[in-house]
């Protein structure tokens, strides 16, 4: 075990040596969370936004991949060992860590994504995913040819309540009489990864007569969207934009701007304007959204373009209020 | 006529939830009717899950895929026996070690080779099994509950699960009607009898094992190129285990084993269908009930109805001879 955490510490170490090469004074560092960097949703819109960063200022910045739960604290104090100028973490997993070593080392910066960890230390970025929800919500509804549509999550935590209740409040906007049905995968992490279960589960809803499914299930979703394929029926991907997995299934993703929010994390800190404190990206921010592209520009009519947009400034402008069922 | 339809829906989801959960009990029985515990299904199911998803992207074959799964499931049950049988280790232990072994490998292997977080790609198209229409299923999905079972029960699942429901009775024939079949029901029980008639015990628990093997790469790979489309960290989710409680839920006989793996896959399709719906006088039932359900039959039916569950006499110690 000791040799195995020294590889562990050889490892981090080779990768901050690296990581520093170019660096003058300005260190950023950050902490991918389980799933991985190219885990295509989350972590990865992460990794996005650091190398865009990079891109932009040619300043190189240090990360670190959780694999196990035990290592969140050890790559958090490790980075701030490294004399990190700013260290992001990503997701509500870390939220413990990330106060053990706020605390450790009051002089430090740490931006925790998804989740609020309040100390004068620590930026919290949290996302209004109930409003991007609200807009894929009204879009699946619009484009139900049988008036029922799906939500499916992943654990059931509150985070993913979120997700489900602005989605069902959106369709029922668009069409009143809409069937909104909803599952859940499990109350186990293990929900996060069972594309099979997925699959059936969709294939369930589908079976009761919907045809547009949301899912917001990390990995799990893949079984959804392929379901969603092999059936002809549309499928709504989350966080990052997912419509190139099966295009003219997809109808949409609903959008999470975390690639955004690390980089303005690591620019703020860069020139000085970075705050401490609760920061919440929603609809107005761009934070959330919904994604149309090359894949998908075909099922979305100019009406419904044209609905969603007028709903986005609804939000925006507090005509539409969308609840949040964190302080429902 | 709603209610039918409904009905026969459900028991189509039974059929493709319970095909991996058959064919892994089928490969448990094989072992631990020889005498070797094999807590092992689950590690191996996910092996051959990612070998065949592996194989499937890189070929863009199925079946090449499937062979995939299969050779690297039967590997590790070489490995079991190498270790249980050829060392007279700990059974349960080694079992654990191929189960802990394969969680960390498939996704370490799948990020180093495809570089997207511990999956592999999406496979699309030949690369997995596809549903197939079984003739005139369309011409007779009209005629009432006949034509419509046929249409949505029978036809239009993929090769593997028409292959888990063959397994069944060319399993119990094998084991109850042929000589090898004795031979390992009788090695389970009394090993040493088995090698005072001449036969080579070992031999046999390597054989047994291996066709364990093989079973389980089928069910790993239909788990990723034929229910799914890709391998994800992690898959199989429990469902090695889900087959060993049914193995001794249905006394480690063929057609009972096969009753309890549809009665798992039952419970779990149920419960997809009954989250969030409104029933009559109870109205909408909490998802933690709903989901807590399998497990709560399976605990009812194991106090109340199976009655005493006798395993293999020699299941779990090795076999050494007397000098």
């Amino acid at each position: 075990m000791i040799k195995k955490l020294k590889l562990v510490a050889a490892a981090a170490a080779l990768l901050a040596v690296t990581g520093v090469a170019k660096a003058e004074d300005f260190k950023p560092a950050i902490i991918f969370d389980m799933g991985g960097k190219f885990d295509k949703s989350f972590n990865e819109a992460g990794y996005n936004g650091a190398e865009a960063f990079k891109k932009e200022t040619g300043i190189e910045y240090m990360e670190f991949e959780v694999t196990q739960v035990s290592q969140r604290e050890q790559a958090m104090k490790r980075m701030a060992r490294k004399d990190a100028s700013i260290i992001v973490a990503m997701g509500f997993a870390q939220a413990n860590a990330v106060e053990k070593a706020a605390k450790a080392n009051p002089d430090k910066k740490f931006t925790i994504i998804d989740m609020v960890v309040d100390l004068p230390n620590v930026q919290s970025i949290i996302f209004k995913e109930h409003e991007g929800s609200f807009l894929v919500g009204m879009a699946a509804a619009m484009k139900s040819q049988t008036g029922k549509v799906g939500f499916i999550g992943g654990m059931d935590i509150p985070l993913i309540r979120k997700f489900a209740l602005g989605y069902e409040e959106g369709a029922k906007y668009a069409n009143k009489d809409v069937e909104v049905f909803q599952n859940m995968t499990g109350t186990t992490p293990a929900a996060w990864n069972d594309p099979t279960k997925g699959g059936e589960l969709a294939k369930s809803q589908f079976d009761r007569g919907a045809d547009v499914v949301f899912a917001a299930a990390g990995g799990t979703g893949t079984g959804v969207y392929q379901a969603a394929k092999d059936n002809g029926k549309f499928a709504i991907g989350v966080d990052s934009n997912q419509n190139y997995l099966h295009p003219g299934t997809m109808l949409t993703s609903m959008t999470k701007r975390v690639d955004v929010a690390v980089q303005e994390a690591f620019m703020s800190a860069k020139d000085g304007t970075w705050q401490p404190g609760i920061k919440v990206l929603g609809l107005k921010e761009e934070g959330v959204g919904f994604a149309v592209d090359e894949h998908n520009k075909d099922l979305i009519t100019p009406e419904m373009t044209a609905k969603l947009e007028q709903a986005r400034a609804d939000i925006i402008a507090g005509k539409i209020k969308v609840t949040d069922y964190m302080s429902k | 006529m709603e209610y039918f339809e409904i009905f026969v829906l459900l028991m189509d989801a039974t059929l493709r939830v319970a095909t991996p959960l058959v064919l892994a009990a089928m490969a448990g029985m094989f072992s631990e009717r020889s005498g070797i515990v094999d807590i092992g299904l689950e590690g191996k199911m996910l092996g051959a899950a990612f070998a065949a998803a592996a194989v499937a992207y890189v070929t863009g074959s199925a079946w090449l895929g499937l062979l995939g799964g299969i050779a690297v499931s039967m590997a590790l049950s070489g490995l079991h026996a190498y270790a249980c049988v050829t060392h007279n280790g700990n059974q349960v232990v080694s079992g654990m070690a191929i189960n802990i072994v394969v969680a960390g490998l498939t996704p370490t292997l799948a990020f180093a080779w495809f570089r997207q977080g511990g999956q592999t790609p999406a496979l699309t198209g030949d690369d997995r099994f596809s549903s197939l229409t079984l003739p005139f299923a369309e011409a007779v999905r009209d005629i009432p509950v006949i034509g419509y079972t046929y249409a949505e029960l029978i036809s239009g699942h993929n090769i593997l699960v028409y292959i888990a429901a063959a397994a069944v009775p060319i399993c119990a024939y094998i084991l109850y009607r042929t000589r090898f079949g004795l031979r390992v029901r009788a090695v389970g029980e009394n090993p040493h009898a088995v090698d005072t008639a001449g036969i080579v015990v070992s031999h046999l628990r390597y054989q047994a094992l291996m066709v364990t093997g093989f079973l389980c790469g089928i069910a790993g790979s239909y788990l990723s190129t034929a229910h799914g489309a890709a391998f994800i960290r992690d898959m199989t989710a429990g469902k090695g285990y889900l087959a060993l409680a049914a193995l001794i839920f249905g006394k480690w006989r063929p057609v009972p084993t096969m009753f309890a793996c549809l009665l798992f896959a039952f419970t779990d399709a149920l419960q997809a269908r009954l989250q969030g719906v409104d029933l009559p006088l109870v109205g909408a039932i909490p998802v933690q009930f709903i989901q807590a359900l399998p497990y709560v039959l399976t605990v009812l039916l194991l106090a109340g109805f199976v009655g005493k569950a006798i395993p293999p006499k020699a299941i779990g110690e090795p076999y050494i001879k007397e000098r």
